[in-house]
């Protein structure tokens, strides 16, 4: 018989099941793993040095691309640290708009995450539902903020604009007659908040859908239960936040823990797993859905019936109306300034951290009292568990490696900065 | 959060025995500044120590205080920066290490203490030049594969010093100088006394 040596082998970046550009590079003994190499930053764009060279209102849009499936999350963090070093008080109505924003953002993230983590495992049908759902998630950003990904409607201060009283609707062309555009428009005749609450409702018996496809499902469990486990210990040691550590058990959410923004008013639980293998945080993540349209469902309560501004009225920080600028010089003068030369934010440093929907993103501002950051450190909770991923696939096949990635939710937007 | 932070405080001082020029607490946030010397010791114990209990690195960075105005805290160009958390006390912790030579910044590795600081390590030495002494695998991460300097230093170009094309002569992709001008629309200003305040 020949003799087997371990040889090495390339995955990525090219890899479907690589999400995005990861390259490893495995040592192997037959089809098990001795030994994992990542090689990173095949995306890194430096958007921290990009921030230092541009004003703190020029640099929203950048958080976008992070991680770029869950864009309101970055945006937040960024927003809040910039408001913690100017000391503004955000409104509260512009509290719930972002909290309700999130929490469409996580769910928008863990709809993309559970369908291409099933479709690397090989369940098809779910990716087709997830992105059904996703993109109605899709046109409320596009409502509030023009774009469907790429918002940048977070701001300092507050939000952009308020949301629109009317839902944006399908128009009639060659390929749609009018019936079938009647049919689509069917949920857009009100307000975003209605359109938001028509999804809220019927959302929960979709998630049972996509439980109906895998919860119980034999080769889903095959391969998921007891693949890339993680004791509580070891998770903390190894710098794991987010689902990632609730998986294995911990009870750690910074909403609950350190609330942000809105987050205290709200009401909704913390799941945990117990096994801390990909189907535990499986499981987590789709309760974490419920739980989230839980929280759409109270923001929307609170905000038809609060009206109010939604962006601070320190016209160093948000730009003034336009009612205003018409009439008053100073106004004028506000607003030229904020457009040419930015805030100014005093010096100090800060560190401020949202639980994004894959765990603590956390943004350290370090400022000198330019118009620009001096430095600006962007925590990817991604990085840290894609760190782990030798430690989590020793051992394990090359097909439970594709699942441990679909498990770990990277995105390398955020990874490689 | 407050009570949190004093309570923090005070058991910083106690078992560390450090004075109060090492600690700032600063929009509700603490900061402990630490000699690079006695980083491993002081990091195994803010761990172990019940009543500290960071289990939890969050986050290792440099810092590039070169074109810092205000460098009354040190003359020294560049700091890592630690983040810790607890979450069984739900208190947080910012570690400054001041590099004590701004030629061959060192500072000793943690990666004994969180495995997880390993790569928030390599990021650092890829970005700024600063080495982790006792690091089991420093190389770069994020910069490309045989990439000169340290981009996020001070000194370094936002438009870099090379760029890649495709050499249609060569049949190959080929590196050379930048060939962009550099330009900045909106300049860096700081303003003087309270202009700009909010």
């Amino acid at each position: 018989m020949a003799e087997i040596k371990n040889y090495t082998m390339n995955f990525g970046p090219q890899h479907p099941a690589a999400h995005g550009v990861l390259r490893l590079v495995l040592e192997l003994d037959g089809e098990v793993i001795e030994r994992i190499d990542p090689h990173i930053g095949l995306l890194h764009r430096g958007t921290e040095k990009l921030a230092e060279h541009k004003t703190f209102l020029q640099s929203v849009p950048y958080m976008d691309r992070l991680d770029y499936v869950s864009m309101m999350c970055n945006e937040h963090a960024y927003v809040m640290a910039i408001e913690k070093l100017l000391g503004v008080d955000v409104p509260i109505r512009a509290q719930y708009i972002r909290v309700m924003f999130d929490e469409i953002t996580r769910i928008l993230n863990h709809l993309l995450w559970l369908g291409a983590h099933a479709l690397d495992v090989g369940a098809m049908t779910v990716f087709l539902y997830c992105f059904r759902e996703r993109e109605d998630l899709m046109d409320c950003y596009e409502a509030v903020s023009g774009a469907r990904l790429h918002s940048a409607y977070y701001r300092p201060g507050g939000v952009y604009r308020d949301l629109p009283d009317f839902m944006p609707q399908y128009e009639a062309s060659k390929f749609r007659n009018k019936k079938a555009i009647n049919r689509l428009n069917e949920n857009r005749q009100g307000s975003l908040l209605d359109f938001i609450e028509h999804f809220t409702s019927h959302f929960p018996s979709k998630v049972d859908e996509y439980e109906t496809l895998l919860t119980d499902n034999r080769i889903w469990k095959q391969r998921t239960v007891g693949i890339g486990v993680v004791t509580p210990e070891r998770a903390a040691a190894l710098g794991f936040t987010g689902p990632m550590i609730r998986g294995s058990g911990v009870a750690w959410d910074l909403r609950k823990k350190q609330p942000y923004d809105a987050y205290d008013l709200v009401d909704f639980d913390v799941p945990v797993g117990t096994n801390g293998d990909c189907y535990d945080r499986y499981l987590v993540r789709i309760e974490e859905m419920r739980q989230s349209n839980k929280i759409i469902k109270q923001c929307i309560d609170w905000l038809k019936v609060n009206p109010g501004p939604v962006i601070t009225g320190n016209t160093k920080v948000a730009p003034p109306s336009r009612e205003d600028m018409k009439v008053n010089m100073e106004d004028l003068i506000h607003h030229f300034k904020l457009f040419t030369e930015g805030m100014h934010v005093p010096p100090g440093e800060t560190y401020c951290a949202v639980e994004a929907p894959k765990g603590e993103f956390g943004i350290y501002l370090v400022s000198d009292g330019a118009n620009k950051p001096y430095r600006l450190k962007i925590r990817a909770p991604g990085f840290a568990h894609l760190s782990a991923i030798d430690e989590m696939t020793r051992g394990h096949m090359i097909a439970d490696l594709v699942a441990i990635i679909g498990t770990q939710d990277v995105v390398f937007g955020e990874i490689d900065r | 959060m407050n009570q949190v932070n004093d309570s923090l405080i005070g058991f910083l001082k106690s078992s560390l025995k450090v004075t109060d020029a090492l600690i700032c607490c600063d929009l509700d946030e603490v900061t402990l500044t630490l000699q690079a010397s006695s980083l491993p010791e002081v990091m195994a114990l803010l761990r172990d120590s019940p009543e500290l209990d960071f289990k939890l690195l969050i986050d290792v960075c440099g810092v590039d205080y070169a074109d810092y105005p205000d460098k009354k805290q040190s003359n020294k160009r560049f700091a890592v920066i630690y983040h810790l958390l607890s979450m069984k006390l739900n208190h947080r912790l910012r570690i400054r290490v001041y590099c004590e030579d701004d030629e061959q910044p060192v500072v000793p590795s943690i990666v004994d203490i969180w495995p997880g600081a390993n790569w928030f390590e390599r990021e650092a030495f890829d970005l700024y030049g600063i080495v982790f002494d006792g690091h089991p695998d420093l190389r770069r991460l994020l910069t490309d594969y045989g990439f000169v300097g340290h981009p996020l230093r001070k000194d370094f170009p936002l438009s870099g010093h090379v760029e890649m094309r495709y050499d249609p002569i060569e049949k190959r992709v080929i590196y050379q100088p930048v060939t962009i001008e550099p330009r900045e629309i909106v300049p860096r200003v700081i303003r003087e006394g309270s202009y700009g305040d909010v």
